[in-house]
């Protein structure tokens, strides 16, 4: 889980052009979008397509976005749960 | 229908940002084509919002801060932008990954970011500006089509002021495919060499330049604008020549009148000739300059020119490096815009002291 | 210049229809044009409905009446399509007598070809005449060149709202004497591009749009063009012209909340359809049917109804989406409205929002969902577009506005 997460982050950072982020600058339980890393709309589009390519799990609905997104370790949590 | 430039920001491949120099530092490379002096964009735009920009929205933000920062304004009225290809590097990107992915696993970024309207948006996004917002696509008329929505906007009484912004962008890629069609050079060339450079094609370049023009004179206004005229494809010289002769009648102005005539020249050897015959046969005894040697070459570089008239009239210097035919008058008054994009695009701007 | 504008000609093409005859019959009967696809060449040709014009390239040109030495996009032979039947309908008269002009819109321009090309343009340049087919006006142009328009042309892009502002702009240079006539209007066909550029939005519905229905789920993409010939009415009267309306009131806002979402509140939209309205000197209550944005997404939907709520009160006029019959048609959406809503107005008709079940709950409003007589004055049609660019224009019956 712990490798898992710090996957994410660095993928996160890369996918999402956070250009001034290391790793360790996000916590795993801070919320991605709203007030903890600020992000929106377009990169839970971005993010759809990240769990695709690099996770091969596809989410049809982007309401189901809000929950999955919600931290750094709800996404480590789902893609654990829905990796086949 | 005129307009007073109150306020100009200019991102070019010179060092036209800082109010304190007039192309007295200019930059000569020996390059393929003309990129931008990069400015420092973190200290213009937030990095949360800099990081999915790319180049042409943030030096598009950069010129118009500072334009609105010189006229004093946070919110103009309207805003307005030309630009002949729009926000190619995004275009690109999403183009490739849908021919090379076979249309599957793609990211929505760049396509959200490849339209046209990108800049203009942004713009007014980041000053929560619900205003009139407006763009223009059509390659050497972009700019132009701009301009006179501008004056139509303040001639109606719609609009007090407003930003007005021509902006394209180079990639390499877009570089190639133009020289492709002999429209740019292929070899690299020293800049400022350029009129005696022999290879098909113009200096190609980018830039984005951007105006506040008002209905009012502010205490630091530049210049007025006092016409803008298109026409499409001229069959040759001679419509040319009577197309200049009406619009300068139509501002009841006489040849003698315009003391600097500005000319497009890019370099390309078999198009300069429509601005050599005009200078050669119209504007006889006119002092002249040219200025893609310094901005390359793109659909509406037309911009830099306006920014350069507006320079030169509001500081009475015709700098060295622009001078085509030696200036020796008093301080510009008149200046005449004469521009053309592949002698398809034709165009004529009027600048007069304010 | 203070002569009221006035529409003399149509010209539209579209999947419910070749011209502006098909057209009217395919509204008036409930005759959508999505359709499973056929013509796009694309890897989701199955996933997707699409309102395509069901003609091939070879077809288009055909039709189009196209000079073959040229290379022409499938956007510029839609738009001369429509752009000649305009034309021709307002008997426009291109001697030196008026000064004569174009304004066009588009979204992707020649992308169509573009896409087909692009490997050939970078690699060993084979196609290259299609290089400066790719700029958004380069359909303009053709259509100008082709029907002989020589005095002023341009071309607008704001995304979805694009050919609404070549509408408005084209008012404005009649208003402001720049021009005496103008040919304005819009064209975007479908690509690849476009097709899988909302699909990463995940914004399509894979089954036939619902705009304003609980249930949607996105838009169903289309193409087209239409054009209108505007003058000057005391011309148009001189000329003996038919009337179609007037284009009394426009108004551009943008929304300044984000680059694909609308505001919470609908301010970019609320301010379009207020300032429209209010160009005219008009109230809301005077306006008699709306021709919304309606593209079926959940977020358009809803903030264009809270817009209209706010503005209109409980007084809403009725109002339909024609979404679910052409698709959404990008840079041609605004001016193909604009036709819908002129032919509601010469029919006297409401037209319908197919496909509508049930009330979206946070807004509840209910648009009409059948053709309906009707006593019409004053129409209003919105276009949103990416940028949170959005424009509103009424147009007016002979009657209500006549001078």
């Amino acid at each position: 889980m712990e490798e898992l997460i710090q996957k994410l982050k660095v993928q996160i950072i890369e996918q999402l052009n956070l250009e001034d982020m290391e790793p360790d600058d996000i916590d795993e339980t801070d919320p991605l979008f709203g007030n903890g890393l600020g992000l929106d709309s377009i990169d839970a589009l971005e993010l759809i397509v990240l769990l695709e390519k690099e996770y091969g799990i596809k989410i049809e609905n982007p309401k189901d976005g809000q929950k999955i997104f919600y931290s750094i370790k709800s996404m480590a949590e789902f893609i654990k749960s829905h990796q086949k | 229908m005129k307009a007073y430039i109150n306020g100009i920001g200019a991102v070019s491949p010179q060092n036209t940002l800082g109010k304190e120099h007039f192309l007295d530092d200019v930059t000569a490379v020996e390059e393929r084509y003309l990129q931008i002096l990069k400015p420092d964009y973190k200290t213009y735009i937030d990095p949360k919002v800099l990081r999915r920009m790319s180049k042409i929205v943030r030096m598009s933000i950069v010129a118009a801060r500072t334009a609105l920062d010189e006229a004093g304004i946070a919110k103009p009225d309207a805003i307005i932008t030309g630009t002949g290809m729009g926000c190619q590097a995004d275009t690109e990107k999403f183009l490739n990954a849908v021919l090379d992915n076979d249309e599957a696993l793609l990211n929505p970024t760049a396509f959200i970011q490849s339209t046209h309207n990108t800049m203009g948006a942004q713009i007014a996004l980041m000053q929560a500006n619900n205003h009139y917002n407006l763009t223009f696509v059509n390659r050497g008329f972009s700019f132009e089509s701009a301009l006179l929505d501008g004056l139509m906007l303040l001639n109606e009484g719609e609009v007090l002021n407003l930003l007005l912004g021509g902006i394209d962008e180079i990639t390499d890629e877009s570089w190639l495919i133009s020289t492709k069609n002999d429209m740019y050079k292929v070899e690299p060339l020293n800049n400022l060499n350029l009129l005696n450079d022999r290879q098909t094609g113009g200096l190609s370049g980018e830039g984005a330049n951007f105006f506040v023009l008002s209905n009012q004179k502010g205490i630091d206004t530049y210049t007025r604008i006092s016409g803008i005229e298109t026409f499409y494809k001229p069959k040759n010289s001679g419509i040319i020549q009577e197309k200049i002769s009406n619009f300068l009648k139509k501002h009841e102005l006489d040849l003698k009148d315009i003391d600097l005539v500005i000319l497009g020249y890019n370099g390309n050897p078999l198009l300069d000739t429509v601005y050599s015959e005009i200078e050669n046969r119209l504007f006889i005894y006119q002092p002249t300059a040219y200025f893609k040697h310094l901005s390359g070459e793109y659909d509406t570089a037309v911009s830099f020119a306006v920014w350069l008239a507006a320079k030169i009239i509001k500081t009475g210097i015709v700098p060295e490096v622009v001078q085509k035919r030696k200036y020796t008058g008093r301080a510009p008054k008149n200046v005449l815009i004469f521009n053309h994009v592949r002698n398809i695009y034709h165009s004529l701007i009027l600048l007069q002291q304010a | 210049m203070s002569s009221p504008i006035v529409v003399t000609g149509i010209g539209i093409i579209s999947s419910i229809g070749n011209n502006l005859k098909e057209t009217t019959h395919a509204l008036l009967h409930i005759q959508s044009g999505i359709k499973p696809v056929s013509i796009l060449n694309t890897r989701h040709a199955a996933d997707f409905v699409l309102g395509e014009v069901k003609k091939t390239q070879e077809e288009l040109n055909q039709l189009a009446i196209a000079d073959h030495t040229k290379p022409w996009t499938r956007t510029a032979l839609l738009g001369l399509i429509a752009a000649r039947e305009a034309m021709q309908d307002a008997r426009l008269d291109l001697s030196d007598v008026y000064k004569t002009g174009i304004v066009s819109a588009s979204t992707v321009g020649g992308m169509d070809r573009s896409e087909l090309f692009y490997k050939d343009f970078i690699g060993e340049a084979q196609h290259k005449e299609f290089i400066d087919t790719h700029h958004a006006g380069d359909h303009t142009e053709k259509i100008a060149e082709t029907l002989g328009i020589n005095d002023y042309l341009t071309t607008i892009s704001t995304a979805c709202s694009s050919s609404l502002n070549s509408i408005m702009f084209g008012t404005r240079l009649l208003k402001n004497g720049v021009l005496d006539q103008v040919l304005v209007g819009g064209s975007d066909a479908l690509s690849k591009f476009t097709l899988n550029g909302f699909n990463t939005l995940m914004i399509l519905d894979k089954e036939h749009c619902r705009p304003f229905d609980e249930s949607r789920r996105g838009l169903n993409l289309g193409e087209g063009a239409a054009y209108l010939v505007l003058e000057r009415e005391e011309e148009a009267i001189k000329q003996g012209k038919q009337i179609y309306a007037y284009l009394s009131g426009y108004a551009n806002a943008n929304d300044a909340f984000h680059q694909t979402a609308s505001s919470e509140e609908g301010d970019g939209p609320y301010l379009a359809m207020k300032l429209a309205i209010e160009k005219v000197g008009l109230n809301p209550e005077d306006i008699d049917y709306i021709n919304v944005h309606g593209t079926g997404t959940d977020n358009n939907d809803l903030t264009e109804g809270i817009a209209m709520k706010r503005l209109f009160g409980d007084k809403l006029p009725p109002f339909s989406s024609t979404k679910a019959f052409t698709g959404h048609t990008l840079g041609a959406a605004g001016v193909i409205e604009s036709v819908f809503s002129i032919i509601a107005l010469q029919e006297q008709k409401l037209l319908p929002n197919i496909n509508f079940k049930n009330v979206i709950p946070e807004i509840n409003l209910i648009p009409v969902t059948q053709v309906k007589d009707a006593k019409l004055r004053h129409v209003l049609t919105n276009s949103f577009g990416f940028g949170g660019n959005d424009s509103s224009v009424v147009f007016s019956s002979h009657e209500a506005t006549a001078s």
